[in-house]
């Protein structure tokens, strides 16, 4: 199973796991592990305070390579269930930008397949950050190294 | 033939629009498009692009009926 979400309003991502572990029903008893990554807004960047970020994307492509992504992984690290959600338009410093989660047998695939997606959905997936610091809005140039 | 052209972030804001639809002659590729687009100049390298919703290169070719996007580095997650 796969659920690949973006969502214009913040969201609870405990909430969120917990509707998608109730979804998996009985099938949850065939994964031993699951892994979860929760990305949220820092206030400050690169030296400056900033008070709201504005995140733009491509309507259907971002979906699209987010699957893609999902399915090239699952394909090669041979997990199970997999869920992102994804953060759209204006955010709060602590709001949710993104929930990863992926179940598998044993630890590995479900751990690597965490990190393998959200780095690739850094370097893949067509959003782009605006943020606004007491200086005024300026667009993120590129991600931190992680 | 027909192109649909998409400008995002901060090239959207460079360009001064969002989309455009236009018919342009003699090209192949999407570098020839982005010359027809910016006054002849080549396509820059923090230019990134998509042909149809999928990531392309410069030499990616164009067909009629094609959605092309330009855009800057991605900066999600």
């Amino acid at each position: 199973m796969e659920f690949i979400c973006l969502r214009d309003q913040p969201f609870d991502p405990y909430a969120e796991l917990s509707a998608f572990t109730a979804l998996l029903d009985t099938e949850r008893q065939n994964y031993g592990a699951e892994s979860h990554f929760i990305g949220t807004m820092r206030n400050f960047n690169e030296g400056d305070a900033v008070s709201t970020l504005w995140l733009e994307h491509y309507p259907g492509m971002t979906e699209h390579e987010i699957a893609r992504i999902v399915s090239e992984e699952r394909k090669q690290l041979n997990f199970g269930p997999a869920l992102v959600i994804h953060r759209i338009g204006k955010l709060a410093p602590g709001e949710p930008i993104v929930l990863i989660a992926v179940f598998s047998a044993h630890r590995r695939a479900a751990l690597d397949g965490t990190q393998r997606i959200i780095e690739r959905l850094k370097h893949e997936a067509p959003f782009w950050k605006k943020e606004h610091t007491p200086d005024g809005e300026r667009w993120v140039a590129s991600n931190t190294k992680g | 033939m027909a192109i649909r052209i998409r400008y995002f972030a901060s090239l959207r804001e460079t360009m001064g629009r969002t989309a455009e639809d236009i018919n342009p002659e003699g090209i192949a590729t999407v570098a020839d498009l982005w010359k027809v687009l910016d006054e002849g100049r080549p396509l820059p390298d923090r230019v990134l692009c998509a042909v149809n919703q999928e990531h392309a290169t410069p030499s990616t070719e164009v067909h009629d009926g094609d959605e092309v996007a330009f855009f800057p580095p991605v900066t999600g997650g």
